[in-house]
């Protein structure tokens, strides 16, 4: 039997995705299937005045228009937030359609429902809104004044919550008394997750059964049943089977519960047909939820030898119009949690404000939470080893948590599981070849050509647990997740997960998982995920989690699975469950040549005749849930070198080395997969990504002829590896690998080309114009290499 | 992404496309439909009628001769940048269409279409003006041409009138002693010039420049030529000195456009850089 923990094999999903047999949300055709378009505003704020929805009822092929209005008349409640930042957070309501006024482009304000998609598209330019336009408030410190105009009447200030972590005098106290003390004022720009596949969602209820099926592309289809029943519809949740198939990306973006899955779940039982909603890609840049955007200032204090010994942040975060799922948890929780990093600080205090304004909402991105925070400190240690004249691999070198401090203690509630961060950063120098490099760096620069070399040593926190933790720090959910293990009577198993696969390999890696095991052909393992009426309830996938977490689960399952056929194997062996081994798939009296198979097993557990009956039920199946112990924490050290064209400001990355420690690996290959993607994500928005909106709120990147997504051929190979240090709480010993690439890269990158500049900042994303300004403010500064204040924007 | 509800034909000759073309208020010619399918498609063009002229095979043709290459309206940029008479003939042509788009647009999209939409940001604009093409084009009252000079005339506007079409743009083939050459800085979004300069010189047997043009697009409303650069070189050696020299400030950053991508500024900049690069380029062909 193959070994398959460790082995690079390849994605079974493939096949039906490279082959165009997906099934995807939109591949869903029902009989009887009607179409929603939704009238969506063209302003950022305004008074709905009234909706003259006559002229397209009269269209032809048009079955029904609703509104807000009509939403709220029967009973649907706003929809939730899903998590608390302190008693006194403002939670305004979120309506499935705006009632009252609009709040950001593209909230929806009416929607038709149709036979055909384009009779529902061109019938919804029929509905007539007529709209008091109210001045907008885009920007978050104007927000925050107080004559701005105000997103809800319920949020002064606009306002959402003010949160705090750490010991503020203690950090005071250090950063008063410290050597040197290096501030950072930086905008974490907002960035627009685009997956591939556009949000769909069916509805679909049966008058006759009353149950309503609801196909969505869905991160996490439990949570959806549960808010949408709990507390949007008050459908009995028995009678509610969510259903995400496959989902062409998320990235967080599909983790939250959306005004159209409410919309479609009412919509069907009004219309008495299926409805269906598809969104344009056009609709997906103002409607799918966005991510960071941040307003930050920090200080970090130094000891004259150059160990951290306070960090004070201050942090804006702008939330948009509402507050999506998580929204208010991500720059909290998820970002001042992080600040510690890979060192020692003695003294954090980090403050956030969440602030609602004109635009669309904001919530986890890839990371969400953990690249603000890693950004800011890795930017930081870059500018301070500028400022003190260190070697920037050293200063961090200096300040890393040593292996012997674990479990380590944060100032900011954290205690990391695991760690050897210099073992990571020694492998990263050897293979970029540090000391050559920055020779190479000299020599070129000799030569009038402009080369950096940037650094990253990060961590990131995944699988948030437990679920006490989760519930004290504000989280209206448990984080545990389920495994279920289905042995059928020919030995062929299926697993049933509560996490959810939309890209990541699960149905590969878990399968691997599970065939190693149980010592039997992977192909006799399939995986099913994504839909409720199936799976045992299960919290989703997001936050690098689904092996830590969801694979722990089956883990569990799988123990049981096994406890009990060495029962049904002893008892077929005469022998006892002590003197059995199994290897090879076969139970054997040890030291004899009697043994039975898994098969064998498997068809003795449900044809029972020679079985010990009294003491064993029949069959051989289990569920699992599993609460981890603590959060994971993977970590790495990530190191670049780039080009810069004085000439036009392109920035050109020569080399990317990844040392990543996501704990054990199943399939290195998929693990690699993510690191690669993730690293382009996070190089996206260190060089391309940004959404930028204009003083009325309007988006002006609302396309992908102004938003600018990385491609393939902006990027080197990728040079990655990996360090193993098991997380010693989970019984994989796995911490997570979504998300370590985009959490790593960006600052990694945006360090290079400072260096390769000779600036203190550039902001993101580092556009070719705003590079260029940057060697021009250099060049005119006259002092080429290391400018201490040649802030360019 | 449901466009207006329109009608379809197919013309089977140029002389079919048209008479439909006169006979319909609002028909659009459909060449690649690379730029017009996406505008119907977000409802930003709505016409009542499309004629697809993928029929008519002879508007596909690229034929060369000892002195004019001859590019049919319908020729896509695949086939312009793989055709052995435009590597032979004007080799800068195929270059720069293996820089459009993506394979996708390159496969359908075509240089007629490109002309005739006349975006500002596309790049046969400079290339056409560089290399002196003559545009040939026919319409109700006959067929004429326009020299590329004339033909860019604001934002999506040409010099096309009424019902007519485009069917074929002749360039002087390269004569030894002569070089061009396309330096472009695209859009990182979207892929189209940013700023694109097309260059294209002619030296004499000591070296001194007895002939240039410069053609920029993506920095302005329409394509244009920078007589001005074109006149400082004229009479010099194309050394690294005088091309930057002429190059430096070649355009004034309140004539040009400034959005997301780059402001006036920095496209001014990027055009002198861009000149600069293709002018040296052009110059050592030239001199080859």
């Amino acid at each position: 039997m193959p070994e398959y923990i460790g082995s690079s094999v390849k994605r079974v999903e493939d096949k039906r995705f490279i082959t165009g047999r997906g099934r995807y949300t939109d591949d869903i055709v029902l009989p009887n299937m009607t179409y929603a378009s939704i009238v969506r505003s063209p302003y950022a704020h305004a008074h709905i005045i009234g909706i003259d929805t006559e002229a397209a009822r009269n269209h032809p092929g048009v079955v029904a228009v609703f509104t807000g209005q009509d939403i709220v008349d029967d009973g649907i409640n706003p929809i939730p937030t899903g998590w608390q930042i302190g008693p006194d957070m403002k939670e305004p309501p979120h309506h499935t359609l705006a009632v009252d006024k609009v709040r950001h482009v593209g909230d929806g304000v009416a929607v038709v429902i149709a036979e055909s998609k384009d009779a529902a598209q061109d019938a919804a330019e029929k509905v007539a809104v007529s709209y008091d336009p109210l001045p907008a408030v885009v920007d978050m410190n104007e927000a925050l004044g107080d004559n701005a105009p105000l997103v809800h009447d319920g949020a002064p200030n606009n306002l959402s919550f003010t949160w705090e972590l750490g010991d503020k005098a203690a950090t005071d106290e250090a950063l008063a008394a410290a050597h040197h003390v290096t501030t950072y004022e930086l905008v974490n720009q907002r960035l627009i997750p685009n997956a591939i596949e556009p949000r769909c969602v069916v509805g679909d209820h049966n008058a006759a059964t009353d149950d309503l099926t609801l196909y969505t592309s869905s991160q996490n289809p439990h949570l959806i049943r549960l808010l949408l029943c709990a507390f949007v519809t008050g459908l009995p949740e028995h009678k509610v089977r969510v259903v995400s198939p496959d989902v062409g990306g998320g990235f967080g973006s599909k983790i939250f519960h959306y005004p159209e899955e409410v919309l479609c779940a009412w919509a069907t039982r009004k219309v008495g047909r299926p409805v269906k909603w598809t969104a344009e890609r056009s609709e997906s840049f103002v409607t799918d939820a966005q991510g960071r955007d941040h307003l930050t200032t920090a200080e970090m204090g130094f000891d004259a030898g150059g160990h951290a010994v306070g960090l004070r942040v201050t942090t804006t975060a702008n939330m948009g119009a509402y507050l999506s799922t998580f929204a208010g948890g991500i720059p909290t929780w998820l970002y001042g949690t992080l600040l510690a990093g890979q060192y020692t600080t003695p003294a954090i205090y980090v403050q956030t404000k969440g602030v609602f304004t004109n635009t669309v909402p904001v919530d986890a991105l890839r990371g969400a939470g953990r690249p603000e925070a890693t950004f800011l400190l890795e930017r930081l240690m870059e500018l301070a080893a500028k400022e003190m004249d260190r070697d920037p691999a050293e200063l961090r070198r200096m300040n890393l948590i040593q292996p012997d401090q674990f479990p380590y203690e944060t100032p900011v509630v954290l205690q990391y599981d695991s760690g050897n961060y210099e073992a990571a950063l020694d492998k990263a120098l050897g293979m970029i070849g540090y000391e050559e490099l920055r020779q190479e760096q000299q020599q070129a620069r000799a030569d009038g050509r402009l080369i950096g070399i940037g650094f990253s040593t990060y961590i990131e926190a995944c699988g948030i647990a437990p679920s006490a933790v989760a519930g004290a720090i504000g989280a209206r959910a448990g984080l545990y997740d389920s495994g279920m293990i289905r042995v059928h009577p020919t030995g062929k198993v299926q697993v049933y997960t509560g996490v959810h696969s939309h890209g990541q390999g699960h149905e590969t890696t878990f399968a691997q998982l599970v065939a190693h095991h149980l010592q039997i052909p992977m192909e006799d393992v399939e995986l099913v995920h994504g839909d409720t009426a199936q799976i045992p309830f299960g919290m989703g996938t997001y936050g690098s989690r689904s092996l830590a977490v969801g694979g722990s689960a089956i883990y569990k399952a799988l123990e049981k699975v096994l406890n009990k056929a060495r029962k049904i194997a002893a008892h077929a062996l005469e022998a006892s469950e002590d003197d059995l081994e199994y290897v090879g798939g076969q139970f054997t009296v040890k030291g004899t040549d009697r043994s039975v198979g898994f098969g064998d097993v498997a068809l003795t557990a449900y044809v029972p005749h020679n079985y010990p009956i009294e003491e064993l039920e029949p069959g051989l199946e289990f569920n699992a849930f599993y609460d981890p112990k603590n959060f994971t924490f993977p970590f790495g050290a990530h190191i670049c070198a780039v080009e810069v064209d004085p000439e036009t400001g392109t920035v050109e990355i020569l080399r990317y080395v990844a040392v990543d420690d996501v704990g054990e690996v199943i399939n290195p290959m998929i693990v690699e997969g993510q690191v690669h993607g993730g690293i382009a994500h996070g190089i996206g928005q260190a060089l391309f990504e940004g959404a930028v909106y204009d003083e009325d709120g309007q988006l002006l990147t609302g396309s992908y002829m102004d938003y600018t997504m990385p491609r393939a051929a902006d990027l080197p190979m990728f040079e990655v590896d990996r360090t193993v240090t098991p997380c010693p709480h989970n019984p994989i010993g796995a911490k997570g690998a979504g998300e370590t690439g985009t959490i790593a890269s960006t600052p990694c990158i945006v360090n290079a080309v400072c260096d390769a500049v000779g600036v203190r900042d550039i902001q993101m994303p580092l556009t070719p114009e705003r590079v260029w300004r940057a060697v021009h403010a250099a060049q005119s500064g006259g002092n080429g290499h290391l400018g201490g204040n040649g802030q360019a924007s | 992404m449901i466009p207006y509800a329109f009608e379809y034909t197919r013309a089977g000759s140029v002389d079919e496309a048209l008479a439909l073309l006169a006979d319909h208020d609002n028909a659009k010619l459909l060449a690649g439909g690379h730029s017009l399918i996406p505008a119907m498609k977000l409802r930003l063009s709505n016409p009542s009628m499309l004629i697809d002229l993928s029929g008519i095979g002879e508007l596909s043709q690229i034929t060369a001769t000892d002195t004019a290459l001859h590019v049919g309206a319908l020729a896509t940029h695949r086939a312009v940048e793989t055709s052995d008479a435009v590597r032979v003939a004007c080799n800068v042509l195929a270059e720069a269409a293996g820089g459009i788009g993506d394979p996708q647009v390159r496969n359908k999209g075509t240089i007629g279409g490109s002309l005739a939409h006349a975006d500002p940001a596309a790049d046969y604009p400079a290339l056409v003006l560089a290399l002196n093409a003559a545009i040939k084009v026919v319409g109700p009252d006959g067929a004429r041409i326009i020299p590329a000079e004339d033909f860019f005339v604001d934002l999506f506007r040409t010099a096309l009138a009424d019902g007519e079409m485009i069917t074929e743009i002749v360039f002087p083939a390269l004569r030894a002693g002569t070089g061009a050459a396309y330096a472009k800085f695209p859009n990182p979004a979207s892929k189209y010039a940013v700023v694109g300069v097309a260059a294209w010189v002619e030296v004499d047997e000591h070296g001194m420049c007895t002939g240039s043009r410069v053609g920029v697009t993506g920095a302005a409303s329409h394509a244009f030529r920078a007589s001005n650069v074109e006149f400082e070189l004229s009479g010099k050696s194309l050394d690294d000195q005088t091309i930057a020299d002429a190059v430096a400030n070649m355009v004034d950053p309140a004539d040009l456009l400034s959005d997301l991508s780059a402001s006036d500024e920095y496209r001014a900049h990027l055009c002198s850089v861009m000149a600069k690069r293709a002018l040296t380029t052009a110059a050592q062909r030239a001199m080859g």
